[in-house]
């Protein structure tokens, strides 16, 4: 696990990121002491972070964690109120920014009186898209969220997960090099989920940099490279999913344990119960015999003992709790 | 650049929404009942006698006036009503956090916005009153003394609201900006019914308040530079003699007064381009 400050070369950079001398390029994200404060609510306290370019970012925190405010921070949607930071190289906010992010709002609204096509066009021309390449851009955008065979309805008519793939197509238009993505599955069913998922491989495999800001855990898991978990505006743990999962763990099924023989079993590692089962986080897979005789030891009767890795879920409740 | 494309983009919705049909259907229907009520006074009767070609010209130019008055308070109230929800409800629908995530400039974003609404009102404008001052004086033969400087101050009035509410749908909610606009303007034009009261009564203090609405939202005053273009000389004899009201003015606006509207605009403007660069999304 790194807790992911890094440094990045920015100084000596070009306002696109595009370093003279063979520098590696900017970072698609950088941010440092980035605070955020509404009136009473520190909304971000202090929090720092890098995403490096061509990887697909997750980052995840319980509801009012920061996670919005700070896509809204990178995008000059609002302000920092203190602390600094760079979005492919350019300046938070800044036009230069803004030209090579695609964008999909948590609260995703389009023109209702515009056709899906429409919408499109009025974002080439909004990204400044050369007129000849629309045509292309928007059919392969309507293809690649699913919504050709309607690009000339209203969006008015569209369900609400429809409007959520009309976002998503916005968001590739132009090729972005950065795409931010909130909550994108938040109202599709499980196909679009799965839309969305190779739809992000996609990004991927074409060096494009998604930050993907998500509750539901078991997507990030699916298609993250690394991520950040974020809870009251402060990064609590980043790194590599492998890291951040690597600590392995060992469920048993057992009754008649007491609360006194529970707690001598904590020299095997994080003891928890979990919905009828007892998981021990953090034990070597050489001392689960150990463990077993333990608890029989210590009076209780075993069931069933499944060993196993950590899910994001229960390292996420983990980091949340702790902190 | 930018700003055209919001501004395109707004003329777009008021097409779609229909709101470009309704005013073109509204205004057929005005100017059909009003062309027909206009048509019939030159067969008006008084004392059992048809009225003379000077009371023609008086009673077209009263009629004309309270036609007049009606159209710019619609004017005002249209325009009230499309420049409230123009920024405040693109940030409450969250529309608007798509279209500032492209690198498209706050002021662009405002003044796409306040052209995109100009624009269409000012055609409205000048089609209904040229229109409505033909068919006057086509069936009556009466015909303001300055029709262009008439229609100039009716539309400009309608782009003083228009300003001052998307000033204020830059920081405060659509609903709210839109009821303090119509509040706002009912109460400039109070205030110019107060400063004519004290004219008559010859109290400093109520006409002062009557001056100082003038300055402070210049719609009433524009009113009343649109009313002396469009009276006959003898309702400003009359104003001149401290009888003024809504419907009689006793001069026409100063120059120094036309250049405070226009600097009153700029200011408001820009104070509107300033308040949203500095507003969450």
């Amino acid at each position: 696990m790194d807790e992911s400050v890094t440094a990045p070369e920015v100084a000596a950079q070009g306002p696109l990121g595009s370093p003279p001398g063979g520098l590696a390029p900017s970072p698609a994200i950088y941010v440092s002491q980035l605070t955020k404060r509404y009136q009473q609510t520190l909304a971000l306290a202090g929090l720092s972070m890098t995403v490096p370019r061509g990887e697909v970012f997750g980052f995840l925190g319980p509801n009012g964690a920061g996670k919005t405010t700070l896509v809204k921070l990178l995008l000059g949607l609002a302000q920092p109120t203190s602390g600094e930071g760079m979005v492919l190289g350019a300046p938070l906010g800044s036009l230069d920014a803004r030209r090579q992010v695609g964008y999909l709002p948590e609260l995703f609204r389009y023109q209702g009186w515009l056709t899906a096509r429409e919408v499109l066009a009025l974002h080439c021309r909004l990204a400044q898209m050369e007129r000849s390449t629309w045509a292309e851009a928007i059919s392969g955008a309507l293809a690649t969220v699913g919504l050709a065979g309607r690009a000339d309805d209203r969006v008015a008519g569209f369900s609400k997960g429809m409007q959520q793939r009309l976002g998503l197509g916005v968001a590739l238009l132009g090729s972005p090099q950065l795409v931010l993505l909130d909550e994108p599955t938040s109202a599709l069913d499980p196909v679009g989920r799965h839309d969305v998922r190779e739809i992000v491989r996609g990004l991927r495999e074409q060096g494009v940099a998604v930050f993907l800001n998500s509750h539901l855990l078991s997507e990030v898991e699916l298609v993250c490279d690394r991520v950040a978990v974020v809870d009251q505006g402060r990064v609590v743990a980043a790194g590599r999913l492998d890291e951040l999962l690597s600590r392995p763990q060992v469920r048993v099924r057992c009754t008649g344990l007491t609360a006194p023989a529970r707690a001598t079993l904590s020299s095997f590692g994080e003891v928890l119960e979990d919905e009828g089962w007892l998981r021990v986080t953090g034990i070597e897979v050489g001392r689960v015999p150990d463990l077993v005789a333990a608890i029989v030891a210590a009076g209780g009767r075993v069931y069933a003992v499944d060993p196993g890795q950590e899910t994001l879920e229960e390292r996420f409740l983990q980091l949340i709790e702790a902190a | 650049m930018a700003t055209w494309v919001i501004a395109s983009l707004t003329w777009r919705e008021l097409v779609r929404r229909k709101l470009v049909l309704a005013l073109l259907a509204l205004t057929a229907i005005v100017i059909g009942v009003t062309g027909w009520g206009f048509s019939r006074v030159r067969g008006l009767h008084l004392g059992g006698q048809l009225l003379t070609p000077g009371e023609v010209h008086i009673a077209a130019a009263q009629l004309l006036l309270l036609v007049m008055f009606m159209f710019s308070f619609v004017l005002a109230l249209t325009c009230a009503f499309l420049a409230a929800p123009a920024v405040a409800g693109e940030l409450e629908s969250g529309v608007a956090q798509g279209l500032l995530a492209r690198p498209l400039r706050r002021r662009e974003l405002v003044l796409g916005r306040w052209l995109g609404l100009s624009l269409p009102i000012s055609v409205y404008t000048v089609v209904s009153v040229t229109l409505e001052f033909g068919l006057v004086g086509w069936t009556t033969g009466f015909w303001p003394r300055q029709p262009v400087a008439a229609e100039a101050a009716l539309l400009v009035e309608g782009l003083v609201l228009l300003t001052f509410t998307l000033a204020l749908s830059t920081r405060i909610s659509a609903i709210t900006a839109g009821v303090i606009a119509v509040i706002a303007f009912g109460t400039m034009w109070l205030g110019g019914v107060a400063g004519a009261f004290g004219q008559v009564f010859h109290n400093a203090a109520i006409s002062n308040l009557g001056v100082i609405t003038h300055f402070l939202l210049p719609t009433d005053g524009l009113w009343h530079a649109a009313v002396y273009a469009m009276e006959p000389p003898a309702f400003a004899t009359e104003a001149v003699r401290g009888l003024g009201s809504s419907f009689a003015a006793a001069s026409g606006p100063t120059v120094g007064y036309l250049a405070w509207v226009a600097l009153w605009s700029l200011v408001v403007l820009g104070a509107a381009l300033l308040s949203f660069q500095s507003r969450e999304a």
